[in-house]
């Protein structure tokens, strides 16, 4: 775009919207909302200056900003697009507004509260941008920080253990994932995520290790293995995958509403990314290696979280497992993608549709999983802070507005045909029957048991006969539904119209098929 | 022979005549016109008499009659009776400096009434040094060794009210006695094996590959009574009574003059009368001699004066526990047998009497007004005299060895002289016990500093009320000490010019 | 390039101007402490600058990297001389000196007791530490060094806390006789060059025998790595820490443990080379363990100081790690850390020390937890979280730059030890998280009868002191490379000549 830095001045909108907001007088609420409000509504207005100018033709990355940073550590401030990164910058973009109107339960210290969030949009937009370690390790920690105070400070009952788990999870996986990469830029001298990618393809990392380490006679794949490992564990425990997946439920019901509508909606995206735009490009061979276990883990993940949904009494907790349910399904589509084929045709086309799947339920879920716990935060909001699955009955006599747009939420989630779910779903499952069939056989028992739980979500809640506590339950204001209505809008539309995303990210995804020759 | 020259021997021993003179004088003012005077004026008349002898000699050093070329007296009767060199010269005056600040530091003490001879006394002590570190014959070490002893002996006397300084007199005395007998005997033996008692000439006589079994017997009884002399142990147990029992300018006099004066003559009669009989106390090649058995002397006066000093509570016995170990490191300078060890002691002995003196000056005031000077006197001394307190500080961290003061750089000096002594790094074993022990005697000189600066003054104890005089004395004497930490060159570089000087002449 | 001497000469005039202070104007000694500080600081910018501008950009040529800042002949009997000089390390150095030195101040401006004296120990205790980084003769480094001594002995036995007198003298003895070690060292090596210079670039050519270095070495490195923190030497920091007041402790754990780490580097690791090579696998043993050790004692305490002490043991570790990888890019990163770990350690104990203990008296984190902190001091809450993240090693904080080096020089050397490493930052993350939930984020009841008296608001010096140091963590986090352009080319000097070659650089 004419060499205009449109990638950084998204990222550090929302930033200078936070500097504003902590330096603002605390009472002062609707006017912090609002400058909240507007700085996420700018950042969304440059998302989509970036979605409009991104040429859906063109491979490789687009507004590419490079400059040194510190040369001496091969640190580069280096942001560029791909389709995959489009895609969730404007998840981005579109989410964050959303849960921002959500907040207006929080009271105490508003303004700080809103300044964290736009600090972790900031953090978001880095890491979906950043292609050299150094800048996007840089921000991946950073968002860190203002998921952690916002669970601290503004959660529920158990917030301390929850945020404290949360924190430290992470931190874990971060670290062995940051020794892992110190030991490849010890080894090759990069941080350059598309270098790197280069030369994972041509094995050279591993040769590269071997050169360098020669520790306890570890031969060279398992060395490679090793580093790979590091890497891994810190995605597997974002994403997450079971079993490193303990801290989600907490963190998720502890949060208030729109914190966790914020982590489900996007920060647990950030792992399947990773898993995107690091593992496999740098590590194909090492996946390919382990590929059986990986699947286990990713059918694991998929069939284990839907029973646990299943299992669970309170709303928040339901979909909280739900939602590691359906980033299973990326985790499948990924690890797919990895096995071994060659360079023949039909191959790629499986491998293209199980990517595209990934990303559009990345995107999809995105959208949808937030709403969802929109909704209960307003149940919680109405009922005093209940939302136990048996709290509730026949709701939909009562507030029947409320109960038909949750329920196409639900249905969303489901993997109805002509709502978005299905779409990101279908391609992943396509795609990767031919690739794993027995893996993907398995997964199909996680869609039974989440069309099961949802299914029952929809019976408590909704049906059945009414519960007399909720005779004068309001249903949704205006506001509310302004706040939803997009949503839904566009999960209609992605589900009918699933080509304009699909259009958006298509070259790229040829691009990493085709790079991924096995 | 022809007869010597007394206007040459006179002009030779100006000095030492000067210094008697002005002893004399000062006896006799007093004695003769002061006698009904108040004690102040009484002191103050007779010291400016004592002091200004003092001062002459010392700008006849300096200034006057450079030393012949010979070095060495021109009666070729009594060679090596009186050596006259720019070495020699340098170490006089600093004893006649710190014989004028022993006179000033004494002019407000009470503690006798007899001053003419109190001062006389010190003067008469300063003559005994002079022509000690004049001498290379052991006779006339001997001598001056006496003279100075038995002048220190009743200096140490002088408090007749005080029954403990009657006891540390004695005992000084006794021991004294004794340890000049060993001395004597060793000496003689000496002089019988020899057949001279030049030094140089012992020196070319005793000159053999192997050592004489009597040889070592008068060696080690030598060692013993200059071991007395200097209090290293195991000979030192006079030292901490004598320093306590003694009136204060007494002590501070025995503690800086006296050990400059012997450590330098000891010196020279090792290295000089002895070059062969060294021996080496390096580690891996031990070879019997003086240089073991100084070696053994030094570390035993460095590890107890250290250990017990950290038991003490009056801080006079801290000090001359302290003096002992401060003569174990000096006996450092004594090993290295060479040039730098003369330097480094020469230097180390000067401004460890400058600082020991100050440090005298300041418990002698507390002693005065507290009555005694434990540990506890000097609570909150920070807070009722700071500029005293501060240059207590001074005193306590030169001694402890803390840059930038002059403490540091002697202990360094000798250090490094010590190390480079021996091929091989031969007595870095005795570096080490060295700044092993001078690690822990941190702690003692703290706890001084602790009760001066970090405990709290008790109730109704205001200023010391001390004399102006005594006040710039002290200062005085810490700001020498800090210069002559800053730049050691003023001595050094003289030392090592002189000896320069020295070795030419061979 | 003579400018950077007046850092020191200023900071002892500051002493004598302060000791000549009327005591009915002691008020004021803070002001003019504060003043000669800064002065100081300024110096030590203006100084950097030249020094960058004199030395050129790359390529850095190796004659230009150390350059002089006064020489003058002192005993020359002995080869003496008086020669300050600077390379980027010191630089480096005098710059964390001159920020601690005023934030410290800062945070000392409620000192109402005997305020002349406490300034005039902290003044000297700066002049020497300016003093040691500036040094390029042994001699007169070492004389600076033990200088530093005494005012830390005074500070902390007047003005400290909790076992003050016992804290401060075991303090004064471990320095005195890691100190004495050293001196042992120094003159051997004086002495077995010939005893003909104490100039420590012509003793860094000197071909030391292997036999000689093999005990030298250690016996130097462990007596300047005692003050650095080096396990199991360790154990007068934290009491001594905790003993000390607030800014005895920020220079403590912020300056003078860079101290030890700049005299092991310095010296040791440049004269002795050969000895380096033959131990540096047990003192990386030694300092991944302290690492480890520190975090794992760090997480059971229940004294707010002592975490923060033993935490500075753990970050020390990495220095010493660091410096044990012999390639450019580890001994860079262990540089860094010691600046970084300097602002953070100011930070740390500027918080707990000033803002919390003068407040409430207490440093029990238990009692702590019922007091509600973060209401009562939100300044101090938000500045100790972001300290609690720059110790973390979280990107964007200076730390993270300098951890991260230092893991990539030491995965050459010693790829377990990194592990260690690693873990240790993985406990780090857990105590720290631990004691700011303690301290001030904690989910107990507000212990009510504590809460009812409010706590006097954060001052405005705390807030300037506490700003410098999150300026300068978050400005060298974010961009390193300002102090690594300093610090990477020095190691190219003719000083380092002898070092080079038995590292990997």
């Amino acid at each position: 775009m004419n060499g205009f830095p449109i990638i950084s001045v998204l990222t550090f909108t929302p930033l200078v919207g936070a500097a504003l907001l902590l330096g603002m007088d605390p009472d002062r609420k609707r006017l912090a909302g609002l400058l909240a409000l507007g700085f996420s509504v700018l950042a969304l207005f440059w998302a989509a200056l970036l979605w409009l100018n991104f040429d859906s033709a063109a491979p490789g990355l687009q507004f590419i900003e490079q400059h040194d940073w510190v040369p001496a550590i091969g640190a580069e401030y280096k942001v560029g697009m791909d389709g995959l990164s489009l895609v969730m910058v404007l998840l981005t973009a579109i989410v964050v507004p959303i849960a921002l109107l959500a907040a207006s339960g929080i009271q105490d210290k508003t303004n700080i509260f809103l300044a964290l969030v736009l600090m972790l949009q900031t953090g978001l937009f880095g890491t979906f941008t950043a292609q050299n370690f150094f800048h996007w390790f840089l921000f991946w920690e950073l968002s860190l920080i203002p998921a952690f105070f916002l669970i601290k400070l503004w959660g529920g009952p158990n917030r301390g253990p929850a945020a404290t788990q949360f924190f430290i999870y992470t931190m874990v996986g971060s670290v062995a994932m940051l020794l892992s990469f110190l030991a490849i830029y010890w080894a090759t001298g990069s941080f350059d995520f598309a270098r790197l990618s280069e030369l994972g393809r041509n094995g050279e990392i591993s040769s590269a290790l071997y050169a360098k380490f020669g520790w306890y006679g570890l031969s060279k794949e398992k060395l490679a293995l090793l580093i790979f490992a590091g890497v891994f564990l810190g995605f597997a425990v974002k994403v997450p995958v079971i079993p490193f997946h303990t801290w989600l439920p907490a963190a998720y019901s502890e949060a208030p509403t729109s914190v966790t509508m914020l982590l489900t909606g996007l920060m647990s995206k950030m792992g399947v990314y990773g898993l995107l735009r690091v593992l496999l490009p740098i590590f194909p061979v090492q996946i390919q290696f382990v590929l059986t276990p990986l699947l286990w883990l990713a059918v694991g993940t998929i069939v284990l979280s839907a029973c646990a949904a299943f299992a669970q009494r309170d709303l928040k907790r339901i979909f909280a497992y739900s939602s590691i349910n359906h980033l299973g399904y990326c985790l499948l589509g990924v690890f797919a993608l990895a096995k071994l084929t060659g360079d023949e045709a039909p191959w790629n086309v499986e491998k293209s549709a199980a990517l595209n799947g990934v990303i559009l339920q990345m995107f999809n879920h995105g959208l949808t999983a937030p709403i969802l716990f929109c909704f209960i935060g307003f149940l919680e909001q109405r009922s005093g802070g209940l939302r136990g699955l048996d709290d509730f009955g026949g709701l939909r006599k009562v507030a029947p507005v409320f109960c038909g747009l949750m329920g196409i939420a639900l249905f969303a989630s489901l993997g109805l045909p002509g709502l978005n779910g299905f779409v990101g779903e279908f391609l992943i499952f396509k795609g990767a029957f031919p690739l794993a069939t027995w893996a993907t056989a398995l997964s199909v028992l996680g869609l039974l048991v989440t069309a099961i739980f949802l299914l029952t979500v929809l019976q408590r809640v909704f049906s059945g006969p009414v519960n007399n506590h909720w005779l004068r339950l309001p249903d949704l204001t205006i506001r509310e539904r302004l706040i939803v209505l997009p949503a839904i809008a566009l999960m209609f539309v992605i589900g009918i119209c699933p080509q304009l995303v699909i259009g958006k990210i298509n070259t790229t995804v040829m691009q990493v098929v085709a790079q991924l020759k096995f | 022979m022809s007869s010597p020259s007394y206007l040459g021997l006179l002009a030779l021993v100006a000095p030492e005549t000067l210094v008697v003179i002005g002893a004399l004088m000062a006896l006799a003012v007093d004695l003769l016109v002061m006698r009904e005077q108040p004690m102040r004026a009484r002191f103050w008349v007779s010291a400016a008499f004592a002091i200004f002898g003092c001062v002459a000699a010392a700008a006849w050093l300096m200034f006057l009659n450079p030393p012949s070329q010979s070095g060495i007296s021109g009666l070729p009767l009594l060679p090596g009776m009186f050596v006259d060199d720019p070495l020699v010269r340098l170490v006089k005056v600093a004893i006649l400096g710190l014989t004028i600040l022993t006179l000033l530091l004494s002019t407000e003490s009470s503690f006798t009434t007899h001053i003419g001879e109190y001062l006389a006394l010190i003067m008469l002590a300063t003559v005994g040094m002079m022509f000690l570190v004049s001498a290379q014959d052991i006779l006339m070490i001997f001598i001056a060794l006496e003279l100075t002893s038995l002048s220190l002996y009743v200096l140490t006397a002088f408090n007749k009210r005080n029954v403990r300084s009657s006891e540390a007199a004695l005992k000084y005395f006794l021991f004294g006695g004794m340890a000049a007998a060993f001395t004597l005997f060793g000496l003689s033996l000496i002089y019988g094996l020899a057949g001279s008692t030049g030094l140089r000439e012992i020196a070319a006589r005793l000159d053999s590959p192997s050592l004489d079994p009597l040889l070592v017997t008068a060696l080690v009884l030598t060692a013993v009574g200059f071991g007395f002399k200097l209090a290293a142990a195991p000979f030192h147990l006079w030292a901490p009574d004598a320093y306590q029992g003694a009136p204060t300018p007494s002590a501070a006099f025995i503690a800086s003059g006296s050990k400059v004066a012997s450590f330098f003559v000891l010196a020279r009669l090792m290295m000089v009368g002895f070059p062969h009989a060294a021996g080496s106390g390096a580690w891996h090649a031990y070879a019997p001699g003086w240089l073991p058995l100084f070696a053994i002397l030094a570390v035993a006066s460095m590890v107890l004066g250290n250990l017990t000093a950290i038991a003490q509570t009056s801080v006079k016995r801290l000090l001359a526990y302290s003096a002992i170990a401060h003569g174990g490191y000096a006996l450092l300078g004594l090993l290295a047998n060479g040039p730098q060890g003369i330097a480094s002691l020469v230097y180390y002995v000067i401004t460890y009497g400058l600082t020991v003196l100050g440090a005298f000056g300041i418990v002698g005031l507390v002693e005065e007004k507290a009555g005694d000077a434990r540990l506890s006197d000097f609570a909150g001394f920070g807070r009722r005299e700071p500029v005293l307190a501060f240059c207590m500080m001074i005193f306590m961290l030169s001694l402890a060895g803390i840059p930038p003061l002059a403490g540091f750089f002697g202990k360094f000096y000798l250090f490094t002289a010590a190390a480079a002594g021996a091929a091989n790094l031969g007595l870095l074993w005795l570096v080490i016990f060295a700044i092993g022990a001078s690690a822990v005697s941190l702690y003692y000189y703290l706890q001084v500093l602790k009760q001066i600066y970090v405990a709290p003054a008790p109730q109704g104890q205001g200023s010391l009320a001390a004399p102006m005089s005594t006040r710039v004395v002290l200062g005085l004497v810490a700001l020498g000490v800090v210069l002559l930490g800053c730049m050691p060159d003023l001595i050094v570089g003289r030392v090592l010019a002189a000896m320069q000087f020295a070795l030419a002449k061979g | 390039m003579n400018m950077l001497a007046w850092t020191v000469y200023t900071s002892f005039a500051g002493v004598l101007a302060l000791m000549l202070l009327p005591s009915a104007r002691a008020r004021d000694a803070r002001k003019l402490a504060l003043v000669i500080a800064v002065i100081g600081l300024f110096i030590g910018f203006a100084g950097a600058f030249q020094y960058a501008a004199a030395r050129g950009t790359s390529p850095v040529k190796p004659e230009n990297v150390v350059q002089t800042v006064a020489q003058q002949s002192w005993v020359p009997g002995l080869g003496i001389n008086y020669f300050l000089a600077a390379d980027g390390i010191s630089i480096v150095l005098v710059l964390l000196t001159g920020l601690a030195a005023v934030v410290g101040i800062l945070f000392s401006w409620n000192i109402d007791r005997r305020p002349k004296e406490f300034f005039a120990f902290y003044l000297a205790l700066i002049g020497g530490v300016y003093g040691v980084f500036l040094s390029f003769d042994l001699f007169l480094l070492f004389v600076f060094y033990e200088l530093a001594i005494i005012p830390k002995y005074f500070l902390i036995a007047i003005w400290g806390s909790t076992n003050r007198e016992y804290g401060a003298m075991k303090l004064a003895l471990y320095s005195f006789i890691g100190s004495a070690m050293v001196l042992v060292g120094i003159v051997a090596a004086y002495v077995v060059s010939g005893a003909k210079t104490m100039n420590l670039i012509e003793l860094s050519h000197y071909p030391f025998p292997a036999g000689f270095q093999s005990w030298a070495f250690p016996l130097v490195f462990i007596g300047f790595a005692i003050l650095a923190g080096l396990w199991p030497f360790h154990t007068w920091a934290p009491t001594g820490h905790v003993a000390a007041p607030t800014a005895a402790s920020m220079l403590l754990a912020g300056v003078v443990m860079k101290l030890g780490a700049y005299g092991a580097l310095r010296v040791a690791m440049t004269l002795f080379p050969l000895g380096l090579q033959a131990w540096s696998s047990t003192i990386a043993l030694l300092a991944g363990i302290g690492i480890v050790y520190g975090a794992m004692v760090a997480l059971v305490q229940k004294d707010f100081k002592f975490v923060i002490g033993y935490s500075s043991v753990s970050h020390m570790g990495f220095v010493l790690l660091g410096l044990m990888t012999l390639n450019s890019i580890g001994l860079s990163g262990a540089v860094l850390q010691m600046f970084s770990h300097g602002i953070i350690a100011g930070l740390l104990f500027g918080v707990v020390g000033r803002m919390v203990y003068d407040r409430t008296h207490t440093r029990d984190l238990p009692e702590l937890q019922g007091m509600n902190l973060s209401r009562a001091i939100p300044f101090a809450a938000g500045t100790f979280a972001v300290a609690a993240f720059a110790s973390m090693g979280l990107p964007g904080f200076s730390g993270f730059a300098a951890e991260m080096q230092v893991l990539i020089g030491a995965w050459y050397a010693f790829p377990t030890f990194t592990i260690l490493a690693g873990l240790g930052i993985l406990i780090g993350v857990t105590y720290t998280l631990r004691v700011l939930q303690l301290s001030f984020f904690s989910d107990a009841e507000p212990n009510s009868e504590a809460a009812a008296h409010a706590l006097p608001p954060i001052t405005v010096p705390e807030r300037f002191g506490a700003a410098i140091l999150i300026a300068a963590t978050v400005i060298i986090g974010l961009f390193p490379g300002v102090l690594l352009n300093l610090i990477g080319p020095s190691f190219a000097s003719p000083l380092f000549e002898q070092l080079r070659k038995v590292g990997a650089f």
